[in-house]
């Protein structure tokens, strides 16, 4: 948004309320669909998906990422894939945890370790 | 003899990168934040799937009306930093300050309802050693008032004394603003998904 001019930003400011009406309505929504008995996977998923969209219209109009220079879109795109690392690892490492509570990778009895610490 | 050495390409845009040095600053350091909270916003993950039982934040006493106040203060927040950029932008500067003055006021609001919140938890005796989700509570949230509390310090200034560059360099004070304003707006946003994990989310 480097571009912009005075009958931009007029314009803009009326996108502005606009976002702003759909977020506060957002609120609300989420508030109310949590009073309602979804379960629980359909309850995050619903909670989350209200949240992106929120989410999504604080970054696209109010950080003006609707209309940015490449640089920052790349930014962004290597910040995702670092966070999408970082959440796998960690979920990998709770199926790991989980796998071996479970006997899936238990070690077999009688198994002589190579090493002492194993 | 002395020489000022003079900082390039804080209003106009670099040829390269095509913006002015502080935005892509800040967006560098928005993307730090983002892995800051990605890192908190897994462990909740690995701390929830992990827990035999997980408690439902309505359930265990917090506030939802409350924390719905403060959504929308927030939201509001981040309508009058855009407005207040948008007004420097159309030469409007006594528009700045009313709508940059009502930013910092609704940080303020935000506060204040969140040291009530802490407040009550305080006196029923729940502390962040009270449970597991009370400990990922009072990090995040606790994390995220730090956020707020640095982003008014910042836009107190640029509304007070740093506000005297508008009559020197009013392009750059306006880049202030929209840089300062990326900021608030990534604090609203942490907000936005805040809301929902810790206060909406049912539990197991």
């Amino acid at each position: 948004m480097s571009d912009t001019h005075h009958e931009d930003v007029q314009s803009h400011v009326k996108t502005y309320i606009k976002v702003f009406v759909a977020l506060a309505v957002g609120t609300l929504v989420t508030v109310l669909a949590s009073n309602i008995h979804l379960g629980i996977v359909l309850g995050i998923i619903v909670a989350l998906v209200i949240a992106t969209v929120k989410g999504s219209l604080v970054a696209g109009f109010f950080m003006h990422l609707s209309a940015e220079r490449k640089i920052i879109y790349w930014v962004l795109v290597l910040t995702a894939v670092f966070v999408v690392v970082m959440m796998g690892l960690i979920m990998f490492t709770r199926q790991d945890q989980q796998g071996r509570q479970q006997g899936i990778f238990a070690v077999p009895q009688g198994h002589v370790p190579a090493h002492p610490a194993e | 003899m002395s020489t000022a050495i003079e900082i390039p390409y804080n209003s106009t845009e670099r040829p390269d990168t095509g913006l002015y040095n502080a935005k892509l600053g800040v967006w560098l350091f928005l993307a730090s934040e983002v892995m800051l909270f990605g890192a908190l916003f897994s462990t909740y993950v690995l701390l929830r799937t992990g827990a035999d039982t997980w408690e439902n934040g309505a359930q265990i006493g917090l506030s939802i009306p409350l924390a719905t106040i403060n959504t929308l203060v927030l939201i509001i927040s981040s309508v009058t930093m855009v407005m207040s950029w948008a007004s420097l932008k159309t030469k409007n500067f006594g528009k700045y300050k009313s709508y940059m003055g009502v930013t910092i006021l609704c940080g303020v609001i935000f506060l204040v309802i969140k040291g009530f919140e802490y407040a009550h938890k305080f006196e029923n005796g729940i502390w962040p050693s009270t449970s597991t989700f009370m400990a990922i509570y009072f990090t995040m949230t606790g994390l995220h008032g730090l956020h707020v509390i640095g982003g008014m310090i910042v836009n107190t200034y640029l509304w007070g004394p740093g506000a005297k560059m508008w009559q020197t360099d009013p392009e750059r004070f306006t880049n202030r603003i929209e840089v300062a304003g990326l900021y608030w707006h990534f604090v609203d946003l942490v907000w936005i998904f805040l809301f929902p994990t810790l206060y909406l989310l049912p539990g197991k």
